[in-house]
This record gives structure tokens, C-alpha cells and sequence, in this order.
């Protein structure tokens, strides 16, 4: 096992830049998601780390190895693709085995590897049948035990679980996860859904457009997020972003929406008068009834969901979307108040993004 | 070609008759121009002359089926030596081609190289050179490196119009075959060589086999390179020997000929019946790009 | 060290692409490319079968321009490309939705269909030559015994039912060629296209013109075109059939320059006959080709 470094990566396909100087250090063991919107350069990244994509500019060291100019076959890394790439000709044993054919190694290893793979993933039953001839989630499994066999320094994936249906989805995401438990490799997980990397991660890389936003553990990430992008992509439903200017009330900072509408901001340094952005996630917005403290608004649709009710109402001309654990029903245009929970609300500056 | 299933669909409003007007009697009408000169090729062939050359009865019969005109050719020509000739010229050629346009197409369409575009291009360009145009200078090459009325100057020629097909066609091929595999291989450890023999050709084996039997029946029929290069007798392919052996001045011995025509032709028509799809999948995939 | 260093060679695509393509390149190069350029150069000199020739510039050609029946090859060949090509795609068209039906044994009409294209040229020809023939031509007979005749028609013999005769054989081996190719683009059209036209009221013919035609196109171009340089390029029919006659009238470019050439022993005349076709191909394969490029862009280009 290894710990994996990216210093001020860069790539270029022809004139157009895509990735724009990453930096990233990922520890041993660690299970890194690396997470963004769709042609953000998290495959491109993760293809100069496998050795798919030739490097720009920039470093990557694997283990003390710099491996800019290292072949795949020898950065000891083992890859799982989006669409499997399962060999179709091969039967499943001899996909996990091909890479030990290729070495070399003793039929008795092969075998020995390979029934060793299949009994963690659950395949003993399907070695000798071919690709398809089964399930999405079963092919998913072989492409994982294809990787294991190898006992790689590194796991790299590539959207693994986007084929498959939502249920298995978030069964292959906990088999995964304790797959990681078990063998403690170092792991580097691209994905584009945002709840695969909160659940998967211990580290999260967030970007957007090639360019790293911010690193953290999920829950960092969603307590803190570093920037408007951020906050905006991790958490769902999204938090909300209300636009108004910092104020100082008698119950202490709070963000004016309009005219007689303010939020409380919780305290902050930034002088009264500032423009600025007000993050709220939807669950740190709290319902009150119309007599109550809070700021007045209207609701358009509620959604139970059954574990909780899903509010989506305009206050001071914005769309707002809150979270209750409590079985409301409003009818649409019911009038209610909303409060922001103490503490909660993160303040972001409405030119760079930032967080304040 | 995935075979569709087709559904019956509207077809329920066609009337019957109106079916047969408008599909059942063209297709039959086409079938029967497209056949016949088959079945009067088989039928002259057993013919006896007698029955040839006489102008009464029915002529799309015959009385008293002969093998003689078989005998003739087999016995007093050198038809068996043309149809070794072809056969080894065929296989030879197919073989040299389909080995050459392997690693082509593999070049071309998989490792990218500099200028690997414009040499698809090219490619396809000399697959549009037809040979009615090659034939005067490359016998003066034939004659000059002395292999003139030798199977080498076939073998060594045929593959101008046969590489440019294969490469074409089994370029489609390749770029059907997901990258992730290619790469996959290599993560695992496999070099190129590896790649293009253990991933790469065992997924192309339909296209192979399409590629193989079109350049065995593009070489099968060639004609006008044959007819340039060679001139003794024994080293002529069958569509030469047919057509300048069996007519004596101005005594056409149609039986013979219509054997001899049929006899050509029945290699290339089993290969063709075990392997239509592939056959089919070629033609048509070297058209669709 | 030394095999290290050979692998690294080996893995990068530039030195392993121009190892792969050597075997084809070479071939290629020495019997296409070389002779492609040899040809036109002989063109240009008094080259004969045995002796090579000096240059001699643009005196073929000017010979060839005077020569009455180059010129009627010329026309020959304008002649046979156009009408077989129209008539190929015609009744190829046809066929191909005809059998692009509901119907029974259709993978097996669709393979003996094809027949006359897998057969070579020459032996089929040879069948036409005898269905041709003067005295015994069993077309022929039975026109006369449907009473439509009175004397056997002499197919090859006369100039313009000879040209007719040589078309026809030519139709014949084409259209399964043209037939098979547009059945397969047919296959690619959705049936849910036909269906909603079905529902939008669209009669069979306004559902051919709207939805099969311009589906169609981009392979009908692409099959023309083959359909037209093969046409162009043609050999083997006409000289099996009437060898250019009678008086030359069937003769075709690519049959001249082979008599002249080979029996004749004039090399440099038939090299500069052959070239003389180059012209005509190129303008078929623009023509096409952007023809092709313009019909991308009216479809908005964005799918192959
Ligand atoms: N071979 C290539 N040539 C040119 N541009 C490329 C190439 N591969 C990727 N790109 C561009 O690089 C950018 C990043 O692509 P990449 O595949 O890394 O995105 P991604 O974050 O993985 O997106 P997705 O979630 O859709 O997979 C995209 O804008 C893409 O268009
Ligand atoms: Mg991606």
C-alpha cells in the first residue's frame, strides 16, 4: 500500500487546458472521492494517475515513486472502469486471472487468488461463465475482484456504480466500503454523485472546471464549506442561497433580505451594511406557525418523503426549499414563518464565492 | 447484423391480393431474372450437343443429361490446373492481406499515432484505385522483376485492392471494441503485442472472418491482372482459362464453357452460403463507414 | 538494459504504429503508389511491350484527342455509367424494399439475391454471352414462340442493342450489390418513425418521400458512388461480351486501353487512355464526397 501525491497537475489536450494545477495528497489507506459535475477532469486526473493519460505538467508520486513517466503495468495500480471493461471472450476466472497469466505467476497462485477474490465478493458460483451471462451488479463484482487479485498499492475507479440501478447502487456502495475496511488499500474514487462520495469518503476532493475547491472530510464539507460552489453541490436537496445585506438586530447580526425581512446570521466580524450571500441548508431552516418568530413566507408544494416532509415555499420573493422531521401538510399559499436554527448559517461573498 | 424482429405491425390493413401486386409478384419477377442465368448455366452444362444445337424442342429442358461436357473439361483441358492455380493464388493473397491489414487497422484506428488519420484516408483512397488503371504499369514492373506468367505476380498484386478493403473494413471493427479493454490490458500488465493478440483479434474474429471471405471471392474473381500477367496455359487462374482456352476460333463449345463457368463459380458460391451474414456484414460495413 | 530500453521503444505508439504499418505501407507503396505514378509517366513517353520508351510529352494525347474511336470510347463509357447506374439504383431501391418487407424466409431471399455479385464477373458473363447468342439465344426463342418476333435478334452484334445488351448484364450483377447495401441502411430506420407517420396520416408514398429517402441518403450516396466508379472502371463484362465491338461500339476506356496496351503492344498510348480516366474518377469521389460533407451539415452534422 501506498499513499498517492499530486503536485500542481496539469493537463492538456492540444491548446485547450483541462486540468488546471491539482494539488492533492491522499495517505495510505486512505479512501479518497474525488467528486464534481460532469467534465470536470476527475476521469482525466484519475487516467494520469492510473498512466492512461500522459501528464502535462506537474508531479505524481506514488508511494516515494515519481511515476510521470511510468508505464500502467508497472505503478502497481489496480483500475476499475465505468463500463467494466470485463474481457467478453474471457470466461470470470480468467478475467481476474489475466493479469497473473500476463506475470507469469503459477497456476496454483492463480487459482488460489482468484477463489480467494471470488469468496470475498460472493462470485465462488460464477467462475467459469462469461460476462454476459450475468448481472449488472454481478459484472460490477467481477471488476472489482478482477482489481483485487493483483493486491495492488492503489484501487482507482472510474464512476463504477453509474450503470447500475439505484437499489444496487447503494448495495455495491456499502460492499465497496467494506471492502476498504478489509483491505485497507489505498483508494481513489471518482464519482459525480455527491451522496456516493458523503457516504463512501474519507476525504473528499471537490472540483469544478479543473480546479480543486476544497478537500475535507464529508462532513467538513458539509459543515463547512469553503465556497459557494461547495456548499452548493454537496447536500440535496441544495442549500439555499438568499442575496441581502448584513445588518446588526437587538438578538444580534442578521442578514436583511428586504426591506423588513431579516435572517439571523450568527456572529461575524463583517462590518453592517455588507453585501453578502446567506447559505441555510434546507434542515436548519425551522417551521413555525404564523404567530411565531421567524421570517413570513408562502408555501408552494410540500413533499412528504415519509422519513421527513419537504417544504419548498418563496419568502421575500425567493425560492426556499426547508426540511422538517414533522409530518406537516400545508396546502399550497399557506402563510408560515421560517427561522434559521442557531448557528447555522454560513455567510459567503456574493463576488468571489468565498466563505466569509 | 442483428437480426431484428421485425413486427407484423400495420401490416394486418394489406389486403391479400393487394400484397400480392404490390410485393409477392415483383419479388418473384426479380428472383427470376436474378436466377436464371444460373439455371441456364447449370442446364447448358449437361447438356448434350445435339440438344444444344438444334433448334427444336423445348430448350429449357433437358432430355438426355450429359457429364461429358465435365469430362472434357476435366480431361482434355487444364482446367484442374487452373482451379489449383486460383485456389493457392486465393488463399496465398487472402492470407498475406488479411495479415498486413491486421496490424494496419490495429495502427490506424487504435494507437493514434502521428498521421494515423490522414493514413485512414489514404487508405480508403487506394481502396477507390481500380485496377483498370494499374494493370499497364505494374505489368511492366511484373515484367521487369522477371515474374511475369508466374503465381507471384498474382500473389504479390492482389493484395493493392485487397489490403485497402481489409484495413477499411476491419478498422470498423476495432473501433467497436471499447477502449476501457484496451486499457484495462494494459493496467494488468499486457504489452501492445499482448493486446492486439490476447484482447484485441479475438473480439474481431466476425470481422476477420467478414474481411477473409470477401478477399478469398475478390481474388477468386479477378480477372483483368490475370489475364495481363500470365500466359501459358498451366499457370492461368479459371476465369482467364475459361475465357481464352475454351473457344477454338469460332466453335464455341457452349457446354464446356457453361461447366467450366459453373465449376468456377461453385467455391465462392459454398463459402458464400456458410458464411452470408459475414458476408453481408462485410459488403455492407465496408459502405456504411 | 538493452531489452528495457527496446520495451520503452516498442510502447510508444509512434515507433510501434510505423512497425505495424510497414508490411501493408510497403506493399502498398511498390505496387499502388509506385505504379500509380509509373502509369502517368508512361503516358507520357512511346513506351512498347519490350522496349521501354522515350518521352515524348503530350503526343498520346494529342493522337488520342484526334482519335475518333477514343472518343467514342469516351462516350461509351459516359453512356454505360449513367444508364446502368440510374437502372442499378432504381431497381435496387425497389428490391431492397421489397424485401425489406414482412416476409417469409427473408434471410434466405436476401442470401440468393446476392448471387450474381459474390460469382465472378467473367463466368457470369459467359452465361449472358451464350444467353446473347446469335443463333441459339434462348431470349430469342422465346420471343418468337410468343410470336413478338419473327427473326433472332442479334444482341451483340448490332452497335446499339449491343450497348443495351452489355447494360443489362451490367444492371444484373449490380443491383443485388445496390439492393443488399440500401436493405441494410433500411434496417437502421426505426419502425416508431413509420409508425408515428402511420398516425399523422401520411399515405405510403409521402412516407417514403418524408422518412425513408432523406434517411437513406447518406447511404444511398456512398453506394452510388461505389456503384459508380466500378461502372466506370469496368473491364471484364464488355471483354468477355463483345471485346469493344461491333465497330468499337461498346468499347470503354478501361477495355481500349487494355487492347491497345496488351494485344496491341502500344503501352504508352494505353497508360495515357488509363490516365485519362483519373480526371473523371476524382470529380465522381469530390463530387460524393461533398456532396456528403453538405448533407452532414443539413442533418446538423452531429451524428456519423
Ligand atoms: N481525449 C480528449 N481530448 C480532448 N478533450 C478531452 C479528452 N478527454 C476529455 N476531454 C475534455 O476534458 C474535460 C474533462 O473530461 P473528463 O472526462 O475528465 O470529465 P469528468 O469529470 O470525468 O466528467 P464525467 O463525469 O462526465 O465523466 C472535458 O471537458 C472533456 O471534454
Ligand atoms: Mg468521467
Amino acid at each position: 500500500m501506498a499513499s498517492v501525491s499530486l503536485k500542481q497537475v496539469r493537463k492538456s489536450f492540444g491548446h485547450t487546458e483541462v486540468v488546471h494545477g491539482v494539488d492533492v495528497s491522499i495517505d495510505d489507506g486512505e479512501f479518497v472521492v474525488l467528486v464534481g459535475p460532469s467534465g470536470c477532469g476527475k476521469s482525466t486526473l484519475l487516467r494520469m494517475i492510473a498512466g492512461l493519460e500522459e501528464i502535462t505538467d506537474g508531479e505524481i508520486y506514488i508511494g516515494d515513486r515519481l511515476v510521470n513517466a511510468i508505464a500502467p503495468k508497472q505503478r502497481d495500480i489496480a483500475m476499475v472502469f465505468q463500463n467494466y471493461a470485463l474481457y467478453p471472450h474471457m470466461t470470470v476466472f480468467d478475467n481476474m486471472a489475466f493479469s497473473m497469466k500476463l506475470a507469469g505467476r503459477s497456476k496454483r497462485e492463480q487459482r488460489e487468488r482468484v477463489d480467494e477474490a471470488a469468496r470475498i465478493l460472493g462470485l465462488e458460483e460464477y467462475l467459469e461463465r462469461f460476462p454476459r451471462q450475468l448481472s449488472g451488479g454481478q459484472r460490477q463484482r467481477v471488476a472489482m475482484g478482477r482489481a483485487i487479485v493483483r493486491k495492488p498499492q492503489v484501487f482507482l475507479f472510474d464512476e463504477p456504480l453509474s450503470n447500475l440501478d439505484a437499489k444496487l447502487r447503494v448495495q455495491m456502495r456499502t460492499e465497496i466500503r467494506e471492502l476498504h475496511q478489509r483491505l485497507k488499500t489505498t483508494s481513489v474514487y471518482v464519482t459525480h454523485d455527491q451522496i456516493e462520495a458523503m457516504t463512501m469518503a474519507d476525504k473528499i476532493v471537490v472540483m469544478n472546471g479543473g480546479h480543486v475547491e476544497q478537500i475535507g472530510s464529508p462532513l467538513d464539507l458539509y459543515d463547512y464549506p469553503a465556497n459557494l460552489f461547495v456548499a452548493g453541490f454537496i447536500g440535496s436537496p441544495a442549500m439555499n442561497f438568499l442575496h441581502g445585506s448584513l445588518v446588526t438586530t437587538t438578538s444580534g447580526r442578521a442578514v436583511r433580505l428586504a426591506p423588513d425581512c431579516t435572517l439571523a446570521a450568527g456572529p461575524t466580524e463583517e462590518p453592517d451594511g455588507r453585501k453578502v450571500v446567506l447559505g441555510v441548508r434546507p434542515e436548519h431552516l425551522v417551521i413555525n406557525g404564523p404567530a411565531a418568530a421567524g421570517v413570513e413566507a408562502e408555501v408552494i408544494v410540500t413533499e412528504p418523503t415519509g422519513a421527513d416532509t419537504q417544504v419548498f415555499c418563496r419568502m421575500a420573493g425567493r425560492e426556499v426549499a426547508a426540511i422538517s422531521r414533522e409530518r406537516h401538510l400545508f396546502a399550497p399559499t399557506t402563510r408560515i414563518r421560517l427561522d434559521v436554527m442557531e448557528g447555522k448559517a454560513c455567510l459567503f461573498d456574493p463576488e468571489t464565492g468565498q466563505r466569509l | 447484423m442483428a437480426e431484428k424482429e421485425q413486427r407484423e405491425g400495420m401490416h394486418y390493413l394489406e389486403s391479400l391480393p393487394r400484397r400480392w401486386v404490390t410485393v409477392y409478384i415483383p419479388l418473384l419477377l426479380f428472383l427470376f431474372v436474378l436466377l436464371f442465368p444460373f439455371y441456364w448455366m447449370g442446364l447448358t452444362a449437361f447438356k448434350p450437343d445435339a440438344e444444344l444445337l438444334s433448334s427444336g424442342g423445348n430448350p429449357f429442358w433437358v432430355m438426355e443429361p450429359t457429364l461429358e461436357h465435365f469430362r472434357k473439361l476435366f480431361i482434355d483441358t487444364s482446367y484442374p490446373e487452373w482451379m489449383w492455380n486460383t485456389v493457392i493464388i486465393s488463399v496465398v493473397s487472402t492470407f498475406v492481406s488479411l495479415a498486413a491489414s491486421v496490424f494496419a487497422a490495429y495502427a490506424i484506428e487504435r494507437l493514434r499515432f502521428k498521421g494515423s488519420r490522414q493514413l485512414g484516408l489514404a487508405i480508403f483512397l487506394a481502396y477507390l484505385v481500380p485496377p483498370s488503371i494499374l494493370f499497364i504499369p505494374l505489368a511492366t514492373m511484373v515484367f521487369q522483376l522477371g515474374m511475369f506468367d508466374s503465381r507471384w505476380a498474382l500473389i504479390l498484386t492482389y493484395p493493392t485492392f485487397l489490403i485497402p478493403f481489409c484495413t477499411w473494413l476491419l478498422m470498423g471493427y476495432f473501433r467497436s471494441i471499447p477502449f476501457e479493454l484496451e486499457e484495462c490490458a494494459l493496467i494488468d500488465g499486457a504489452t501492445r503485442w499482448q493486446i492486439l493478440t490476447r484482447i484485441v483479434l479475438p473480439l474481431a474474429v466476425p470481422g476477420l472472418i467478414s474481411a477473409g471471405i470477401f478477399a478469398f471471392t475478390l481474388s477468386w474473381n479477378e480477372f483483368i491482372y490475370a489475364l495481363t500477367f500470365i500466359s501459358a496455359s498451366e499457370n492461368k487462374t479459371v476465369p482467364v482459362g475459361v475465357i481464352t482456352e475454351l473457344v477454338e476460333g469460332d466453335v464455341y463449345h457452349w457446354g464446356s464453357l457453361m461447366a467450366g463457368a459453373l465449376v468456377g463459380s461453385l467455391p465462392v458460391a459454398v463459402m458464400y452460403s456458410f458464411f452470408v451474414e459475414y458476408y453481408v456484414a462485410g459488403m455492407t460495413g465496408a459502405v456504411k463507414e | 538494459m538493452r531489452s528495457q530500453t527496446l520495451n520503452r521503444w516498442l510502447d510508444n505508439r509512434n515507433v510501434l504504429g510505423l512497425l505495424f504499418m510497414l508490411p501493408a505501407a510497403a506493399i502498398l507503396l511498390v505496387f499502388l503508389t509506385y505504379p500509380l505514378g509509373l502509369g502517368v509517366w508512361l503516358g507520357f513517353t512511346d513506351a512498347k511491350v519490350g522496349r521501354g520508351g522515350g518521352w515524348i510529352g503530350l503526343e498520346n494525347y494529342q493522337w488520342l484527342w484526334e482519335d475518333s474511336v477514343f472518343r467514342l470510347s469516351i462516350f461509351n463509357t459516359f453512356l454505360y455509367t449513367v444508364v446502368a447506374s440510374v437502372i442499378k439504383f432504381v431497381l435496387g431501391l425497389w428490391l431492397a424494399l421489397l424485401l425489406n418487407r414482412h416476409l417469409p424466409f427473408k434471410s434466405f431471399l436476401r442470401a440468393i439475391v446476392l448471387l450474381p455479385f459474390i460469382v465472378p464477373t467473367v463466368l457470369s458473363a459467359i452465361a449472358f454471352w451464350w444467353i446473347y447468342d446469335a443463333q441459339f439465344s434462348v431470349l430469342s426463342w422465346t420471343l418468337v414462340k410468343m410470336g413478338l418476333i419473327d427473326e433472332y435478334i442479334n444482341f451483340l452484334g448490332e452497335p446499339n442493342l449491343a450497348r443495351a445488351s452489355t447494360i443489362a448484364a451490367n444492371v444484373w450483377r449490380g443491383v443485388p450489390f445496390v439492393a443488399i447495401c440500401l436493405l441494410a441502411g433500411l434496417q437502421t430506420i426505426s419502425p416508431a418513425l413509420y409508425e408515428a407517420a402511420a398516425i399523422d396520416g401520411a399515405t405510403p408514398w409521402q412516407q417514403f418521400r418524408n422518412i425513408t429517402l432523406p434517411m437513406l441518403s447518406p447511404i444511398i450516396a456512398v453506394v452510388m458512388t461505389f456503384s459508380v466508379l466500378f461502372t466506370f472502371t469496368d473491364f471484364q463484362l464488355i471483354w468477355v461480351l463483345t471485346r469493344g465491338g461491333p465497330i468499337n461500339a461498346t468499347h470503354l476506356m478501361a477495355t481500349l486501353s487494355f487492347q491497345r496496351a496488351i494485344p496491341g503492344g502500344a503501352l504508352g498510348e494505353g497508360a495515357a487512355i488509363a490516365t485519362a480516366m483519373i480526371p473523371f474518377l476524382l470529380a465522381a469521389i469530390l463530387f460524393s464526397y461533398f456532396g456528403l460533407q453538405r448533407r452532414k451539415w443539413q442533418q446538423g452534422g452531429a451524428d456519423k
